[in-house]
């Protein structure tokens, strides 16, 4: 199938997804048990991943940036602008995208092969509204919460290093991590990730909604959900970054 | 009543279904039956609405499904009760749940009043105390039967089954039709059962229509098609040695009474 075509279905399936709820209340419960299914159940590998890439990255800075020119604040400087920047958001997005991704293409495309998804067509409701909207809404107001997690784990993975290791003094980090301190990353970063949250969400709904066949082509929609949600990431870091620090 | 009226279908160059026109009535079992490719599937999808068939008209009560704005076709749907071939519960709601699904969306009945008619209508599927289960704790006659209670928890006025019996054994077919009967005389709903089962065709086929090679090839009731010299039909019913012996004991039966 040509990428315009999937273009096109895409932007078909969205004008569907995104219009009022058949029931609201109904919608509601659903957002709530997405936002547990897909966000609380992600907080643990959030936290996990964020610790030990923040100390990481402490300790790749403080062994790379070994220059009696450059102040001794800057290991703490650089990991806090990573952390903020980029990792909190788009890494962890991309991580995201695997772990939610899939969820959702396999979970929206087996019930596509199981006829649940004919089931509430011929029931009159709007299937596409009723499936993905709540996950879409779900995930884009969790992923806050995962961001400042991720932010606060990372920093403190970082800190722990710099009491357990003579690599860097804990005051020198704290101290780079208040200096010249930019409050817009947080934002930046939270924008990023609600942009992000959409994309993961409805390009996995996109891909298990329209699954053909039996459970094979469901596997083959879930890794194909989480390549594109990736690239579209990637791409869409591109562009927020042009426009929201230039 | 559900009319067809000339209905055709085309994939492409194939056209699968060829000026159907038949008439399927309320209270009534209507069983549409065929071979595998014969385009009884397609023609169930036409009559719901899931296939847009190129010419002809499907009437619900007088009202043309094809001619239906979003709005109709949406009110139309809420009259339609569905089962389907391997049941389509949803594997993330409880039984309970699964049938009150219907009523969570389209009723403003208070949230007792929709248990206790999801309840009741477990019950007249003869189902008692597994609301709290999930589909996939129970066995696949009782999730045919939850799927049943579901198709009738907004009282529809059309019933479609896709091969209620496939999957089955025997004897948890033969429930499942009387069920299915039952509750079609209750109603008095238009039921349309899609099926392959011969013992279905025996015992329940008030009005059967035989679908081969996309045509309306026969229509008539049970006790008809015994004594019935369509060739094509007497291939496809009584394809086994057991019902041709059903029919020669039929047949001499009525000789005798004759």
């Amino acid at each position: 199938m040509s990428a315009l075509t999937k273009v096109g279905e895409y932007t078909l399936l969205m004008q569907k997804v995104l219009t009022r709820p058949d029931r609201f209340r109904e919608t509601c419960k659903q957002i709530i048990r997405e936002m547990n299914n897909l966000g609380v159940s992600s907080i643990i590998i959030v936290l996990i991943i964020s610790f030990f890439i923040g100390a990481v990255i402490t300790i790749q800075i403080r062994l790379r940036v070994d220059n009696p020119m450059l102040p001794k604040y800057t290991t703490g400087l650089v990991t806090r602008d990573i952390l903020l920047l980029e990792f909190s958001s788009t890494i962890m997005c991309l991580l995201l995208a695997g772990k939610v991704g899939s969820n959702i293409a396999s979970e929206i495309g087996t019930m596509r092969i199981t006829e649940q998804i004919d089931a509430l067509d011929i029931m009159g409701v709007n299937s596409a509204n009723f499936l993905i909207l709540p996950k879409i809404i779900g995930l884009v107001l969790f992923s806050p919460v995962l961001v400042i997690f991720g932010m606060v784990t990372g920093i403190s993975g970082g800190y722990l290093v710099s009491i357990f290791t003579n690599l860097i003094s804990s005051d020198n980090y704290l101290y780079g991590l208040q200096t010249f301190f930019v409050p817009f990353y947080i934002e930046y970063s939270i924008i990023k990730t609600l942009v992000y949250s959409f994309i993961i969400a409805s390009i996995a709904g996109y891909y298990g909604y329209y699954v053909k066949g039996g459970s094979l082509e469901v596997g083959k929609a879930s890794t194909d959900s989480v390549v594109m949600s990736s690239i579209m990431i990637l791409i869409a870091d591109l562009v927020l970054t042009q426009l929201l620090l230039t | 009543m559900i009319e067809l009226k000339s209905v055709s279908k085309t994939f492409e160059d194939n056209e699968v279904l060829k000026n159907i026109s038949t008439s399927f009535l309320p209270g009534q079992t209507n069983l549409v039956i065929g071979q595998s490719g014969s385009g009884k599937t397609v023609l169930m999808k036409c009559i719901i609405g899931l296939m847009t068939p190129e010419k002809g008209e499907i009437n619900y009560d007088g009202r043309n499904l094809l001619t239906m704005n979003r709005q109709e076709t949406k009110m139309l749907r809420r009259e339609i009760g569905m089962l389907f071939q391997n049941s389509a519960l949803f594997d993330s709601l409880t039984v309970l749940e699964n049938v009150m699904f219907p009523l969570n969306m389209f009723s403003n009945m208070r949230y007792k009043e929709r248990e206790e008619r999801a309840i009741s209508c477990l019950e007249r599927v003869n189902l008692h105390d597994i609301g709290h289960l999930s589909p996939a704790e129970i066995s696949g006659g009782m999730k045919k039967r939850v799927a049943i209670a579901r198709a009738i928890t907004l009282k529809p006025k059309y019933l479609f089954c896709d091969e209620p019996n496939s999957g089955l054994d025997p004897k948890t077919s033969i429930v499942i039709d009387q069920l299915i009967k039952e509750i079609t005389r209750e109603y008095n709903i238009t039921t349309i059962i899609n099926t392959h089962d011969m013992n279905s065709v025996m015992e329940n086929g008030d009005n059967i229509v035989f679908i081969h090679e996309g045509i309306l090839e026969w229509n008539g009731s049970k006790d008809e098609i015994i004594t019935s010299s369509n060739k094509k039909l007497n291939d496809f019913i009584f394809a086994s040695d057991l019902f041709k012996k059903v029919k020669d004991v039929e047949i001499g039966l009525m000789e005798d009474e004759g």
